[in-house]
């Protein structure tokens, strides 16, 4: 069937603000979605709340709505727009719930939209437990045995049937409270007992355990004729146990016989023809390691996270196909623009292996727990492409910035034997790194199996690299021994530290490319990884065809490596930009980064793709075969910032900012110098290597202090310290981690956060927009509600900042872009920190403000001049709306994570809310970010000492809208003092039946107000309430400035009926 | 050990030498199956053919016999990347090296197999060696090579029956070099299956009366096995219902008058989409074929009952005057196996 005619006009949903579990994957696919659209000659209608995305560049469709993804808000602007159909199944969990919320209640029918991609019948197959199941039986596929029991004898009668051990799930307990697994019929008694008694309804669900089975997924494509085919196979390091999105993942599948790989793969394909789903679909499936039993654990009938994996470890774009297949074509009638001879109805040959590796927010979150479960916990991922396993586990090692760039970590050891089998035993983002160091100790591949139910093919290959270091160890590196060494995957630089020789050479990579076909078709994807073939061997490096053919010369732009806590999906968008505009000044764009989930790693996004670590040595490869006039590190993040020395020291040349200009902002003493001799103020501080330094310096400067590493990223182990205990206890934090780092000791200010991105030509500087913080300093400014233009900021401090901005940029030598955090105090200003790269805000900023920054800094680094570029220099004209920038957090999935903000990020991702008012634009703006903004319910106050003074005002505001006050003995006598009525509540040790904790899951309580002292330590009473309020989904603020922003908003007019929507391409 | 790869044009691949020992002279050709490699080693249709695996890793589940498509080695000699020593399955045997020693197969890993590949898609039909000492490499000679013989080499010596569990009808399959999983299918249907060598009278044949004969298989030229042909086409005539597989698809074609070509370069691998021209419905199918039936020969007695989805090339027959169909696909992927439904039905009338 061709292209559905009737389809003039369709609406796309994007997944909103990036949450654990939910990344910039999806802004892959909803780029790849508009253009697929867009390239039928159909209107695209897109609707995110997320500003920090490509898919929502004005270029990328033709109304653009950066709105709330509420029900009410969608209703709204298909009312307006009239689309004749609605894409459901690119815009993850968020765009499919709400395209089934609006199909069921028959609005689209309504009014005459078509739902395209996955159907309500599809999503109920396979999203409810149990007509999953009914459907799974219907077809004759294995299920997980299961039975919900109201007894013990019940629970050990179904265990009879189905053997240890067992999986018991109470029902309705949170977090599955009160579960686990029985391994006999004496655990099973216990744990049946207790959860039953748990469980509100006395129920119980015993379910047979799988956990040790490997893990198998598959990517399936289906369309409207019945066509389907499976792009790839994934198989799980990590067997059944851990969340496939926290598990090391290889693709294709290595451990099954075809027989059994054909198998599943059938199953899979009758699966998604019994669900009926048309577009992408992932399969999750259990496979016994030792038998041919299998069971299918999940199904995601719609564009996910293993689908934008596949997609970029295959090349066959799964969200582009998906959206054709949604508008009417079926798979032969979609060319593989890849190879241009074949068809989409073919399923990609891999001749390589793919290995994604996660990245976890431990090293942010010490107290967090390590334990890796049903819950995802992993920001982000690197992928690797090699052609064996331990190269890609090598390339995933180093590539994923956790300070290791082979699988030692040093951590490990110190401790005993007896402790690495303890530790093995569970599943934690560290577990890869024990299995190796019990490997090397000798404890051998049967252990370690029996241990972890690893499989022993990964193991035995983990074994080849022990014994390569082994080898090395011996002191012998010959020729040989070191090719055999690259072609594990190793760097040079392990190489030699492990051998302590000199190489015997230097061996150059042998760039391969991906092609969806293993080379049975010819193709010029510009898509490459890195291997090493011998010459002799017939090495061809598939790359060298491509080089040196550039007319204007190749420019490298080097991207932010995988998402994590402090560098998200911005620095994607900033690289990207780069490279557009690159290509727009006719310059070859060469591009490296190892994120699977990114637009930047498309292979059309530039000229050249490099799917490589960002490393030195991996990056200098590129840059010996590509030769290019010289290399961005600035719209990377920290990640490519980092590389800078490296490069410079190599001859390379950095465009933008030089490395000494980057050092400058970086060293702490070369920046006070420029500051004094610019005569700029800045809180006064130190630099200090120890504790004993570090305490030295907080008296010199009085407390509070703001401690933190230097070269951090997203305040990375940033604190304020209140007292000499303070200090202690981060001092040996920072210095486990890296005893060599320098902390800065600085005198904390509590004033006005200002933040400026500026583009500087050399000369000239523009400040396309001055952003101010809701809250006061103290909180870090990527957790920061960032109200734009600044209200606080007059025209003579505007001048000032601006003068500032200007001088900074001139000391430094900056050239592109500089992001500048400023503190405003009784009219004076200090500068916090200086970084002359893009940051966080730029496409929030570009957004609003409609100056392309990233183009503009691209090209003033590259000679250009600010006069000459149209948006003319000096402080940008503010327009007629007031945005927000409201940040996102993923508390709910991290256990023992302290909600409260302060100067080390903890958001994952942000929304915009865009109004003619700051309250329009505010309410819009904690919409987006899940706030309902509900007028009922009480208010639980607890703040601490600093805080109390201001506590009566703003909890009159809330008592003004009826909402009756809860808080300790303390806070409730400050609340009475004022004149307003507050009910004392019990603290948890107070009263076990009655206290804070149990007043919050009664349900009575609509907000709360934590403020309370210093955190951090999860067994305290404010961050076991805050935790509580966590998993119960209550608003928890624990900034007063954020809940008097929240409180204007609800003692404002504004309704999700009443506010603007505003079509960004209009702006 | 190191040992070579002589390409009929000179270029020479070094690399390690795993399995027996000598030297290999054979037509090269690859595959891009992923897994499958037991199917692929045991597979006649390889006969006279050095095999490159385009996947790097391979024997990562070791030998399964079961899994085994015949009794002996298909392939003449065999091309890696690396293989797995150590292979990791609940039902593997052994690794491959053992099993190559004493299958006596020729087989190399440590190549650059993509550069190679692309070097066979490029060249169509190339003729190469394995060998320990590439400077005795007559090219000549190895340029002159053609594989010849091989549906002999291939067919079974003797005829045999493989009954089915639940018997309902009788197959007679004339053996070109068939993969037991063509006749597991049979059986699994209710089919009990005689095989046939080669080179059995059609009068024979059909003396036993079969409900239906299947031609399968094979290696090599369809076009020099012209006993065979002659044998086929007295069976078509014969009336009784017929079903071609790979060679034996081609072998019929020839047989109705119908003309062969050979594709620039072949179809290598288990993921390649065949239309089915009367539904429209697009399958995977594991293939490994340079020659193809070429379809502007076909007249008003046959169409096309598949296509390749991406060359439009002939994937499969139908007969419109006796009843008789055939696929040029086999193995690998499930999705077509209806066809052995569809042969049943044919045999029910």
């Amino acid at each position: 069937m061709p292209l559905n005619k009737n389809l003039k006009k369709v609406l796309l949903i994007g997944s909103g603000p990036i949450v654990i579990g939910q990344a910039a994957e999806f802004d892959y696919a909803g780029t790849q979605a508009c253009r697929a659209l867009r390239e039928d000659g159909i209107e695209v209608v897109l609707v995110n709340s997320n500003p920090a995305t490509i898919m929502t560049d004005k270029v990328m469709a033709d109304k653009i709505y950066i709105e709330p993804l509420t029900l009410d808000t969608i209703k709204r602007i298909i009312k307006l727009e009239k689309p004749d159909g609605i894409l459901s199944g690119l815009g993850g969990q968020t765009g499919l719930t709400l395209s089934m919320q609006l199909a069921k209640s028959g609005f689209l029918d309504e009014h005459n939209v078509k739902l395209l991609g996955s159907f309500p019948d599809t999503i109920d197959k396979a999203e409810d437990r149990q007509i999953f199941k009914d459907t799974m039986i219907s077809i004759g596929q294995p299920v997980i045995e299961s039975q919900t029991v109201n007894t013990v004898d019940g629970a050990l009668e179904f265990a009879e049937v189905i053997g240890y051990p067992v999986v018991v799930r109470p029902a309705f307990t949170l977090g599955g409270a009160g579960g686990g697994i029985a391994y006999s019929k004496e655990e099973l008694a216990a744990y049946a007992e207790n959860g039953l008694l748990l469980s509100p309804i006395t129920q119980v669900l015993i379910e047979k355990c799988i956990s040790g089975w490997k893990e198998i997924e598959f990517e399936v494509m289906r369309d409207s004729a019945g066509n389907a085919i499976t792009i790839c196979s994934l198989e799980n390091f990590d067997p059944v146990g851990v969340h496939t999105g926290d598990s090391i993942v290889i693709a294709p599948a290595v451990t099954l016989a075809d027989k059994e790989l054909q198998m599943l793969r059938t199953a899979a394909l009758d699966i998604v023809h019994a669900l009926g789903v048309e577009g992408g679909c992932n399969v999750q499936m259990a496979m016994h390691p030792t038998s041919m039993e299998y069971t299918t654990i999940e199904v995601n009938p719609r564009v996910s996270r293993s689908s934008a994996l596949a997609s970029k470890a295959t090349g066959y774009p799964i969200a582009k196909i998906s959206t054709k297949v949604a508008i009417g074509y079926t798979l032969d009638e979609i060319l593989n623009t890849v190879t241009g001879k074949s068809v989409c109805a073919f399923e990609p040959a891999l001749d390589y292996v793919a290995l994604k590796f996660p990245k976890w927010p431990f090293d942010k979150f010490i107290y967090a727990k390590r334990d890796l479960g049903t819950q995802m916990k992993a920001t982000g991922e690197v992928m690797t492409l090699a052609d064996s396993f331990e190269m890609a586990i090598m390339k995933a090692a180093r590539g994923a910035e956790i300070g290791l760039d082979s699988l030692n970590m040093p951590k490990l050891k110190g401790i005993t034997d007896e402790e690495l089998r303890t530790r093995m035993q569970k599943p934690t983002d560290e577990r890869l790194f024990e299995v190796f160091e019990a490997l090397t100790r000798g404890l051998g591949v049967e252990e370690v199996h029996q241990t972890t139910m690893i499989d022993r093919w990964f193991l035995n290959k983990l074994m080849n690299l022990v014994n390569y270091e082994k080898l090395l160890a011996e002191g012998k590196l010959d020729e040989e021994t070191y090719l055999y060494g690259k072609k594990l995957g190793y760097t040079d630089k392990v190489i030699r530290a492990l051998s302590g020789q000199q190489l015997p050479s230097q061996a150059a990579p042998t760039y391969k490319m991906v092609d969806t076909c293993a080379a049975e078709f010819e193709a010029t994807t510009p898509y490459f990884y890195a291997t090493y073939n011998d010459p002799a061997a017939g090495g061809e490096n598939e790359a060298l065809p491509f080089v040196g053919k550039a007319k204007k010369g190749t420019v490298l732009v080097l991207g932010s490596g995988p998402i994590r806590i402090g560098q998200g999906i911005e620095f994607d968008y900033a690289s990207v930009h780069c490279v557009q505009s690159l290509k727009k000044m006719g310059y070859e764009v060469v591009l490296i980064n190892n994120n699977p989930e990114t637009v930047s790693t498309d292979f059309d996004t530039a000229d050249r793709l490099y799917f490589e670590a960002l490393t030195p040595e991996d990056v200098m490869r590129v840059i010996e075969l590509e030769k290019p006039i010289g290399v961005f590190v600035a719209f990377g993040g920290q990640t490519a910032i980092r590389l800078t020395k490296h490069l410079h020291q190599n001859g390379v040349r950095i465009i933008g900012a030089s490395a000494d200009c980057i050092d400058m902002a970086e060293d702490r003493e070369r920046f006070d110098a420029l500051l004094e001799s610019l005569n700029i103020a800045r809180p006064r501080g130190f630099a200090v290597k120890t504790k004993t330094e570090a305490l030295a310096a907080a008296q010199k400067v009085g407390y509070p202090v703001l401690m933190r590493p230097s070269y951090v990223l997203g305040g990375q182990n940033m604190i304020i310290a209140f007292s000499d205990a303070d200090i202690e206890e981060y001092m040996a934090i920072i210095l486990e981690q890296d005893a060599e780092n320098t902390v800065l000791i600085d005198k904390y200010i509590a004033g006005i956060e200002i933040e400026v991105d500026a583009i500087c030509d050399g000369e000239d500087i523009l400040i396309p927009g001055i952003m101010e913080h809701i809250e006061r300093t103290g909180i870090h400014s990527g957790d920061s509600i960032a109200l734009y233009p600044a209200k606080s900021v007059t025209k003579e401090l505007e001048e000032k900042v601006f003068d500032i901005t200007k001088r900074i940029c001139k000391g430094l030598d900056a050239l592109g872009m500089v992001n500048i955090q400023y503190i405003l105090l009784d009219n004076e200003i200090y500068v916090i920190e200086v970084n002359p790269r893009a940051s966080r805000t730029v496409p929030y900023l570009s957004k609003v403000t409609g100056v392309p920054m990233c183009e503009l800094a691209t090209r003033v680094s590259l000679g250009e001049k600010l006069a000459d570029l149209g948006f003319g220099t000096g402080v940008f004209p503010v327009g007629e709306y007031v945005a927000v920038k409201v940040p996102v957090f993923s508390f709910e999935k991290l256990t023992d994570v302290d909600t409260q903000l302060g100067p080390e990020m903890k958001s994952t991702g942000e929304v915009l809310g865009l109004g003619r008012t700051e309250e329009e634009a505010l309410f819009k703006g904690l919409v987006a970010a899940g706030y309902k903004l509900g007028r009922t319910g009480g208010v639980f106050l607890s703040v601490r000492d600093s805080d109390k003074a201001e506590l009566p005002e703003i909890a009159a505001k809330f008592h003004s809208l009826g909402l009756p006050l809860y808080g300790t003995t303390g806070t409730v006598e400050i609340l009475e003092k004022a004149g307003l009525p507050a009910t004392v509540v019990p603290k948890i040790h107070e009263n076990s039946e009655n206290n804070v904790i149990t007043l919050l899951e009664s349900g009575a309580i609509g907000y709360i107000i934590s403020t309370s002292a210093k955190g951090r330590d999860p067994r305290r009473d404010s961050v076991k309430i805050r935790r509580r309020a966590a998993i119960l989904r209550i608003p928890c603020l624990t900034s007063l400035d954020t809940a008097t922003a929240l409180a204007g908003c609800l003692l404002g007019s504004y309704t999700q009926e009443n506010t603007e929507l505003v079509d960004m391409c209009t702006l | 050990m190191q040992g070579y790869l002589v390409l009929e044009n000179g270029k020479v691949f070094q690399g390690q030498r795993f399995g027996a020992t000598g030297d290999v002279f054979a037509e090269i050709v690859f595959t891009t199956s992923m897994t499958g490699y037991l199917e692929t080693l045991t597979d006649k249709s390889y006969g006279g053919q050095i095999v490159v695996q385009t996947f790097p890793l391979i024997g990562n589940y070791g030998v399964i016999s079961p899994d085994f498509e015949g009794d002996q080695i298909g392939p003449a000699g065999y091309i890696v990347k690396e293989w797995c020593q150590i292979p990791s399955n609940w039902r593997s045997e052994g690794n491959l090296d053992t099993f190559f020693s004493a299958k006596n197969l020729v087989a190399l890993s440590g190549i650059d197999t993509r550069a190679l590949t692309k070097i066979i898609r490029n060249a169509g039909t190339m003729n190469a060696c394995i060998t320990s000492d590439p400077s005795s490499v007559d090219l000549a000679a190895l340029n002159a090579y053609k594989v010849t013989g091989e549906v002999a080499k291939a067919s079974t010596k003797e005829a045999y029956t493989v009954k089915a569990a639940n018997e309902a009808k009788t197959v007679a399959l004339l053996d070109c070099g068939v993969r037991n999983s063509v006749i597991a299918e049979l059986n699994a249907r209710g089919c009990t299956v005689t095989v046939y060598p080669y080179d059995t009278k059609a009068a024979d044949i059909l003396a036993a009366k079969p409900d239906g004969i299947v031609v399968a298989g094979g290696p090599g030229n369809p076009a020099e096995n012209t006993d065979l042909i002659a044998t086929i086409k007295d069976l078509a005539a014969s009336g009784t219902p017929m079903f071609g597989i790979a060679l034996g698809h081609q072998l019929l074609a020839l047989a109705m008058g119908y003309q062969i070509s050979a594709l620039p370069s072949g179809h290598r691998g288990s993921n390649q989409p065949v239309r089915h021209t009367e539904t429209g419905r697009v399958y995977i199918t594991g293939q490994n074929h340079h020659y193809v039936v070429d379809i502007a020969s076909l007249d008003n007695k046959a169409k096309v009952l598949f296509e390749h989805a991406n060359d439009k090339s002939c994937e499969g027959i139908k007969y419109l005057e006796i009843p008789a169909f055939s696929t040029q696909f086999y193995g690998g992927p499930e999705d077509a196996l209806f066809v052995f439904d569809d042969f049943v039905k044919m045999m029910e009338g």
